[in-house]
């Protein structure tokens, strides 16, 4: 289902540009237009081509034309000079500084003009009076030579041109420079004694860009690290001879868009918006499995396991993350005790208690949860950035929440650390030990925020997941799944009772059973097999023996269309009753209120402490239909008339 | 052939963003308004892109005309 994409040069952190993307931007050039900023933003937050980057930058510079307030974006002029092809660049600086909170306006020089641009008080640069002044120079423009007799020499020079640039900019459009390191050409002379040898030109970059970036050339400049972007994708796919000859592209268009989203967050940087803190999801995003279920001896997380390091290098990443200044914290669908005894028990685990300033592990919504650590922290949303594994936690976040950056993450667990420091949320233009305290600033260590309230109703998220549930009697297919989840639910278990293979067996053909698997499928791909029923009559009742649910699908209202599909069926065969059982354990306190939520009377307490025995009548209103197609499979589907539903 | 015809007219209302360009053999440049050098440039670039081709300076420079543009493509694609 999913398209391989790749992560830097299709910004794969980013979900793809939407398909009504030209609609959605024309809408927002019109005169009338409204929220404009928010508008443009939600537009800029995708992926998008070159093509559509220009289109948005246009949408921009319209707005900014005819005075078009495009709050919440920071106003921010900049001053692009260089060597290259400036006018295919600048669109796609503009729009991706929209995704860092900037509504920016560029003012380019003519084409080849550098000096001439930073000495003339005049020049369009100078008189646009911008906030800093972009010096988009490569390795032609700076320039450094790649001839032996002059190469080493042509560092000085290059760098006292840079300084020559910065100092007639500052004196003349009274702003700062950001400076680029250079990407050496793929191409080498003698092979790797390029490196080795002063007089070749890589060695030449190398010397060009250790004195800019130890700051020689003056330190109120900023440092765009074009030379780690390059090497980051591989120098021979940066340079592309073919594009430089035919456009004077100083490197391939296939990497316009990252190194767009580059400058937007040094922009973004200097004007605050880059991201403060970094919210975490638990089961299968710091660990492997869910600790609710496999227990805290269960997950995956050990050194030297293959599947256990993946998650291994998100924790060492925010731990990482947290020692220069961002602030952790975590939201995550758990009981509060069995999540905090990961960080406090479990000898594997990187990140402690310690670490998390807001701990948000219960079984509310995300987007209310994170809306609670934010007013925790006195953060803004825009300062947050959200780590989860889960394709519809992250959509529901973005759905309430659009200001949080939740990226899209890729199959392999492998990936993740990676992916997330590429989204490049945390872009800083300088490191102070304020921000090496800042985390423990934050005293009150994993504290749990008080629940903001709930940001609103889900149904019309939960429409747009496209559910489709099936519901089907166990049968030889499902077995080893069903003994499988009977035997390992811990959490979302009314009764726990464990069954064997044989057994469940023994249910699919006994008729005092009715039973049921169920499945949930949406437009993000299968849950598969995520709830398990079972019912043994008992005189004009039928008692629910067992009820489970895998906890990825709360709040999906799958328990709602379960006793639906109960009741209907206890109804089409003349049972009057459905009875329900709650048998406590160490692990299922969150179903505790269950059957009392869905409209079951309590009958009386258990022979056990706080065991409890609910009931409903079959002829009670059934739940209202959540939105999701229903499915019925084999037996089921000729026991229920379709006028049923 | 009539694919490439397809996918180019999507490209082009794309980037000039006008739903009545039709891409047809003997549009040029010049029956488009904003067909300058620069959008040329887009064009050829968001060609390569989309069709996964890459064209030699010397092909460009001798296209007069989306005729061209389509034959060279074609002729990519057959392995040519």
């Amino acid at each position: 289902m999913r398209v391989t994409r790749d992560l830097y040069a299709d910004l794969a952190w980013l979900l793809p540009a939407p398909e009504d993307f030209r609609a959605r931007r024309r809408a927002l050039m019109a005169d009338d237009a409204t929220q404009v900023g928010a508008g443009v933003q939600a537009l800029a937050r995708h992926a998008l081509n070159a093509t559509q980057l220009t289109q948005l930058a246009e949408t921009i510079a319209a707005a900014q034309a005819r005075g078009a307030d495009l709050a919440p974006l920071a106003p921010f002029t900049l001053g692009l000079v260089g060597n290259g092809t400036l006018d295919l660049i600048a669109p796609a600086l503009v729009a991706s500084a929209a995704r860092h909170g900037v509504a920016l306006r560029v003012v380019t020089a003519p084409y080849g003009q550098v000096i001439q641009e930073a000495l003339n008080p005049h020049s369009a640069v100078n008189a646009a009076k911008p906030d800093a002044v972009l010096l988009a120079l490569d390795h032609r423009g700076a320039p450094l030579s790649a001839d032996l007799a002059s190469a080493e020499a042509s560092v000085k020079e290059a760098i006292g041109y840079i300084n020559a640039l910065k100092e007639n900019f500052k004196a003349n459009a009274g702003a700062p420079c950001i400076v680029q390191t250079i990407a050496a050409p793929a191409e080498a002379l003698f092979g790797s004694f390029d490196r080795r040898l002063a007089a070749a030109q890589r060695a030449a970059i190398d010397a060009f860009n250790r004195a800019l970036a130890s700051g020689e050339t003056g330190s109120d400049d900023i440092l765009l690290d074009v030379a780690g972007l390059a090497e980051t994708v591989g120098l021979a796919r940066w340079h592309s001879p073919s594009e430089w000859n035919l456009a004077k592209l100083p490197f391939s268009s296939t990497y316009l868009a990252l190194y767009a989203d580059h400058v937007g967050r040094l922009i973004g940087a200097m004007r605050g918006k880059a991201r403060k803190c970094l919210i975490l999801d638990l089961d299968n995003t710091c660990w492997g499995g869910v600790i609710g279920d496999d227990g805290l001896d269960g997950i995956r997380i050990a050194e030297g396991d293959a599947e256990g390091e993946a998650f291994r290098d998100v924790q060492r990443t925010a731990l990482a993350l947290r020692a220069r200044g961002v602030v952790l914290a975590v939201s995550s669908k758990n009981n509060d005790e069995v999540a905090r005894a990961a960080f406090r028990e479990h000898p594997e685990m990187i990140l402690r208690e310690s670490h998390i300033a807001v701990f948000q592990a219960n079984w509310n919504d995300k987007a209310t949860n994170i809306k609670a650590i934010a007013e925790e922290l006195n953060l803004g949303l825009d300062a947050m950035a959200f780590l989860d594994d889960n394709p519809v936690e992250r959509g529901l976040v973005r759905a309430f929440l659009p200001q949080v950056a939740v990226p899209e993450l890729p199959e392999d667990p492998a990936l993740y650390a990676r992916t997330l420091t590429a989204a490049g949320y945390f872009e800083a233009i300088a490191f102070s030990e304020e921000d090496r305290k800042r985390a423990g600033f934050y005293e009150d260590n994993a504290k749990r925020a008080a629940l903001a309230s709930a940001v609103g109703s889900l149904d019309d998220y939960l429409a747009s997941l496209d559910m489709e549930i099936s519901f089907a009697p166990f049968d030889q297919k499902g077995r080893e799944r069903i003994a499988q989840l009977i035997n390992k639910s811990n959490q979302f278990n009314l009764t726990t009772r464990r069954y064997t293979e044989a057994e469940v067996a023994a249910f699919e053909a006994d008729p005092a059973c009715f039973t049921l698997q169920i499945r949930l499928a949406d437009k993000f791909g299968d849950n598969g097999m995520i709830s398990v029923i079972l019912c043994k009559a008992q005189g004009d009742a039928w008692e629910i023996d067992t009820w489970l649910m895998s906890c990825r699908v709360l709040g999906r209202k799958v328990e709602q269309m379960a006793l639906r599909e109960l009741m209907l069926h206890a109804r089409a065969q003349g049972v009057a009753r459905l009875i329900g059982r709650y048998i406590p354990t160490a692990r299922n306190g969150m179903v505790k209120d269950h059957y009392e939520t869905l409209g079951f009377v309590k009958q009386a307490d258990g022979a056990r402490a706080g065991e409890t025995t609910w009931a409903i009548a079959t002829d009670a209103e059934t739940p209202a239909a959540a939105p999701m197609r229903v499915v019925r499979v084999g037996a089921l589907n000729d026991a229920l008339p379709q006028a049923a539903e | 052939m009539s694919d490439v015809y397809d996918k180019l007219t999507s490209l082009l209302q794309d980037v000039f963003d006008d739903d009545d360009i039709v891409a047809t053999p003997d549009l040029a440049a010049a029956d488009v308004d904003g067909w300058d050098s620069l959008a040329h440039v887009r064009v050829i670039l968001a060609v390569e892109k989309a069709f996964n081709v890459k064209f030699k300076a010397a092909e460009i420079n001798v296209m007069k005309n989306v005729g061209d543009l389509a034959n060279s493509i074609s002729a990519k694609l057959a392995g040519g």
